[in-house]
């Protein structure tokens, strides 16, 4: 078998061996040098990864059972330094490799203005997943970010950033940004744009020097201006990285040159990617490499395969910025604009006329047919006959209705849908009539929206059109039909944008509906609330009837109440009063719960002031068996009592109870100490379960004993019981910070991992300490018990608003 | 023929609530958007009677509180893939009092 050397394991050589494994598996056996310590992955979804909203392993395109499974040696952290040509060897840092074909696909190299204090710490570059991470590690909050260079990797790292809650500032030396894909009408609806997250922008802005002495500490302007900075991003363009083809003698011009076949001088060394140049030109987006991948494994293959290059188009993947480009639109002679301005919905649109051709289109504010008029553009199809309809789009000509599918539905079958993976309409649909029913299996098949995943809402329509009713519209990455927005989105808008009122929220987050549904009010009345607890107000109208009113609701209309029993303690006077209780308001059902109290069923909606009034005239507040907050803590008797017990169990459940109790929280908490590894209290299955050792606590979270059943994962030992209070409290107010509302703590930590718990909770003592004081103060609010504040203030709701029994049997 | 009574005044439920009205054949739920409209429904949902005055009200619309069955405050329609229809009565907001028709009210477990 052959022998195929690769140098470089990024979005090129990746597609270049699943073509090459796809049509023939036993041509090559491949070794795969990286200079980066890891295989490939998706770069183009490091910006996601930046800000949040997916993690690393999300984005990793061929994990290590596939190179296993096609028998590929995989030399990960490892430079490639020379080729020797005539001896037909690479030389890697740690030795050499033979090879019978070499493919040389280094990317690029970003490009770092080498102005005075460019290597202090805190400077980086936006190109790898470790600049990624540099830049999450500088994150906090109010810490200063300086981005320089507005383009598209620029604006994409600011926009993260911003998110992380970072105070950014973006300079770019141009006029207006994206100036390469923008006009300055575009450019200036993205900077209003940016500026209303947050973001500062400062055009014509020079970077003079960098400041620090160990670190970065701020960034001097030609003008003079000093900002400030904890980190400064440089994205400010990118050099093809050819410096082994160079020492190798191979012929490059700003890249390596390649022939059609993507063959450098050498025949036997091929190139693929960023680092190439092709006929003059130069290559930054994947559309046009993955083309060049299935040039390259065609030419591995010995078949014939010419590259031809396509246009191109852009578009800026920040959630909520709607842009595209494509296409020439620079003035020219002979050339003539069409421009369309909506300002109140900050919409844009400019398309370039040559003769009855259309050459170029910005689109800013409104994208959805951004397809079609990029179709137009590629084919150079004459539209003469649609001119004075043309900007308005597809569904406008020929009289066709406005249904938002219509778009979809007019374009051609050679129509492309995904720009990346260069995936036509008609190779979709025909994965559709071969069996793929879903967004995923389309994916697997076509690898349409597979890269930046832009396009994924429209290979959803063609889904949609094709099948009609038999596809379903995924509604779930949605918090519900009101938003396009993921709960994760929105949290993270809250917090970024500080919007402290639903209303700020259906207005900043583009809420299709007037004000929400059942839905997403109890998830943004939550958010709200445990992110702002000072400024924002429960809305009660936005809780379900259990948490409204406080109390359970039953099948039949009527109501439990459950008085809350500190970690199961009780005693006569209380249970007195429960028992004079279900006397006076004839409750027929009277039941110990699984968390160690007494639930009083069958309560009339009428009757529930006045029955908790009576409980808390014996001292007994709300036990929240109705809320998506602190339920019960369940104890056993511990040392007080049994000849096993450790620690005094009670007590500890006792004063995490006192300390959690009227907490809000994405879901319900259930909570349990056990006294000794007997773990009587059953505290292996509850979000946090304590059990007493002789040592101390062990703390475990995540467990759950409902509709999932699941054992706790160990999170720390703690020597003392204020300690356990403290990671209790602190892990409590993590969930609350970070969980999707109606996620029980068991699927918050699946999402983020219980390392990354670990982190904040037990390595970081800063951070937990900031934790337990935000918990803190939001407890200044919420300790309350709701039913005496119902029972003084609104016991009148309770009531029918009116009786007309009499009236009507008059 | 319509007869109007004055129930209560429309503050006495909250933007986006409901309270009920109890009559001879059961309660009607007496609805308030956040426009201020008003809405007259049997309070027991289609699918197993739910209450619907606990419900959550959005829009023109009410999600029992039991099975989040959604109906429209204007028609008494189920909405969505559900099916069926909540009575709805007469009912509107004068000088802020909330007023429903008597009439209908009486005949309404007659009809
Ligand atoms: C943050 C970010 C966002 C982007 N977003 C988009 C987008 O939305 N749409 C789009 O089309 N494009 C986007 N791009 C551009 C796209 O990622 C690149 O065009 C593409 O990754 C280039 O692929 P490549 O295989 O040529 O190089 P790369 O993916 O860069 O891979 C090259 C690999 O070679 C390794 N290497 C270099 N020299 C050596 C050596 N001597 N020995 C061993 N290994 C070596 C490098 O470490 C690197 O891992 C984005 C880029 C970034 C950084
Ligand atoms: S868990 Fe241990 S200490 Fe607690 S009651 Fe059971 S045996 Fe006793
Ligand atoms: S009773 Fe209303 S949805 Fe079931």
């Amino acid at each position: 078998m052959k022998h195929l050397v690769v140098i470089g394991a990024g979005m090129a050589s990746g597609r270049v061996l699943e073509h090459l494994f796809e049509t023939e598996p036993g041509a090559y056996r491949v070794t795969l040098f990286n200079a980066e310590p890891r295989g490939n992955y998706n770069r183009i979804m490091l910006s996601p990864v930046l800000s949040g909203e997916k993690s690393y392993a999300e984005i990793v395109t061929h994990d290590d059972d596939w190179y296993a499974q096609h028998n590929v040696t995989c030399r990960f952290g490892e430079r490639v330094v020379h080729i020797d040509r005539a001896a037909k060897v690479v030389r890697g840092e740690n030795g050499d490799v033979a090879y019978d074909k070499l493919l040389i696909a280094t990317g690029s190299a970003p490009f770092i203005i080498p102005v005075e204090g460019h290597k202090l710490p805190g400077v980086c570059a936006y190109r790898d997943l470790d600049d990624t991470e540099t830049m999450i590690e500088a994150c906090a909050q109010n810490a200063k970010a300086v981005v320089i260079g507005g383009g598209l990797l620029g604006l994409e790292a600011a926009a993260g950033l911003r998110l992380r809650g970072m105070d950014v500032t973006v300079l770019h030396l141009m006029g207006h940004l994206m100036e390469r894909q923008l006009d300055p009408a575009a450019g200036y609806l993205l900077r209003k744009d940016l500026e209303r997250r947050g973001i500062t922008v400062l055009t014509e802005a020079s970077t003079k020097s960098i400041h620090g002495t160990d670190h970065v500490e701020a960034v001097e302007l030609a003008d003079g201006t000093v900002l400030p900075a904890d980190l400064v991003v440089m994205a400010v363009g990118i050099r093809p990285e050819v410096t082994v083809a160079k020492m190798a003698e191979i012929d490059t011009g700003r890249g390596i040159l390649v022939n059609a076949q993507m063959q450098t001088s050498d025949p036997d060394i091929l190139a693929v990617g960023e680092c190439v140049e092709f006929d003059g030109q130069l290559f930054g987006l994947v559309a046009p490499l993955y083309d060049q991948a299935k040039i390259v494994a065609a030419s591995l293959l010995g078949e014939d395969a010419a590259f031809v290059p396509k246009e191109l188009s852009t578009k800026l993947k920040v959630t909520g910025c709607d842009l595209f480009s494509a296409g020439d639109f620079a003035d020219g002679e002979g050339r003539d604009d069409i421009v369309f301005r909506d300002p109140a919905r900050g919409v844009y649109k400019r398309l370039v006329l040559e003769g009855n051709r259309l050459k170029g289109a910005v689109f800013y504010g409104d994208t959805a047919d951004s397809n079609w008029f990029f179709g137009l553009i590629k084919d150079g199809t004459d539209i003469a006959d649609m001119r004075e309809t043309l900007i308005f789009g597809p569904a406008f000509q020929g009289g066709a209705p406005e249904d938002p599918l219509s778009a979809v539905a007019a374009l051609p079958r050679d129509a492309e849908i995904c720009g990346c993976n260069g995936v036509c309409k008609g190779q979709i649909e025909d994965a559709i009539a071969a069996g793929a029913t879903d967004l995923g299996a389309v994916r697997a098949v076509t690898k349409a929206s597979g890269s930046c995943g832009t396009c994924t809402g429209l290979v959803e329509q063609v889904l949609s059109v094709t099948l009609g009713d038999a596809f379903q519209m995924p509604a779930a990455q949605s918090i519900c039909a009101c938003t396009d927005l993921t709960h994760e989105d929105v949290r993270r808008m809250i917090k970024g944008q500080e919007l402290k009122s639903m209303e700020a929220v259906w207005q900043e987050c583009g809420w299709k509906t007037s004000c929400g549904c059942h839905i997403c009010r109890p998830a943004l009345n939550f958010y709200l609330l445990a992110d702002w607890p000072l400024d924002y107000r429960d809305d009660p109208q936005s809780r379900f009837i259990n948490e409204r009113k406080h109390a359970n609701i039953q099948k039949d209309g009527t109501f439990s109440v459950v008085p809350r029993m500190w970690g199961g303690i009780t005693n006569a006077a209380e249970l007195r009063a429960i028992a004079d209780a279900a006397d006076k308001y004839n409750v027929p059902t009277v039941k110990v719960t699984g968390g160690q109290r007494i639930d009083l069923l069958g309560v009339r909606g009428e009757d529930l002031p006045a029955i908790w009034a009576d409980l808390n005239r014996a001292g007994m507040v709300s036990g929240h068996a109705y809320s998506k907050g602190l339920r019960t803590v369940k104890t056993c008797v511990g040392t007080d009592h049994c000849r096993f017990g450790t620690q005094d169990s009670t007590g500890l459940g006792i004063k995490l109870e006192k300390a959690l109790w009227g907490s809000w929280t994405p879901h319900k908490v259930k909570l349990a100490v056990s006294g000794c590894p007997r773990n009587c209290a059953e505290a292996t299955c509850k979000d946090v379960g304590v059990v007493c050792v002789d040592s101390g606590y062990e703390i475990g979270v995540g467990g759950a004993a409902g509709m999932d059943l699941k054992e706790i994962e160990p999170l720390a030992k703690a020597t003392t019981e204020q300690e356990a209070i403290d990671i209790t409290i602190a892990f409590v107010q993590l969930y609350r910070e970070h969980a999707r509302y109606l996620d029980r703590s068991y699927k918050f930590i699946a999402k983020v991992g219980i390392d990354w718990v670990r982190e904040r909770v037990i390595d970081d003592l800063d951070e937990r300490a900031a934790l337990i004081a935000r918990f803190e103060l939001s407890q200044t609010i919420y300790r309350t018990d709701p039913w005496a504040a119902h029972v003084d203030e609104q016991a009148e709701t309770y009531h029918p608003l009116a009786n007309l029994t009499l009236e009507a049997a008059e | 023929m319509s007869n109007w009574i004055d129930i209560a005044a429309l503050t006495a439920i909250p933007q986006r609530g409901a309270r009920v009205v109890k009559t001879a054949h059961g309660c009607v739920a007496v609805f308030r958007t956040a426009e201020d409209q008003v809405f007259a429904l049997n309070n027991a949902c289609p699918h197993k009677a739910g209450p619907l005055a606990e419900g959550i009200v959005h829009g023109k619309a009410v999600t029992c509180p039991l099975h989040n069955w959604v109906i429209s405050l204007e028609t008494g329609m189920v909405q969505g893939a559900d099916q069926g229809q909540v009575t709805t009565y007469p009912a509107r907001v004068e000088d802020g009092r909330i007023l429903l028709d008597a009439t209908f009210l009486r005949t309404r477990a007659v009809a």
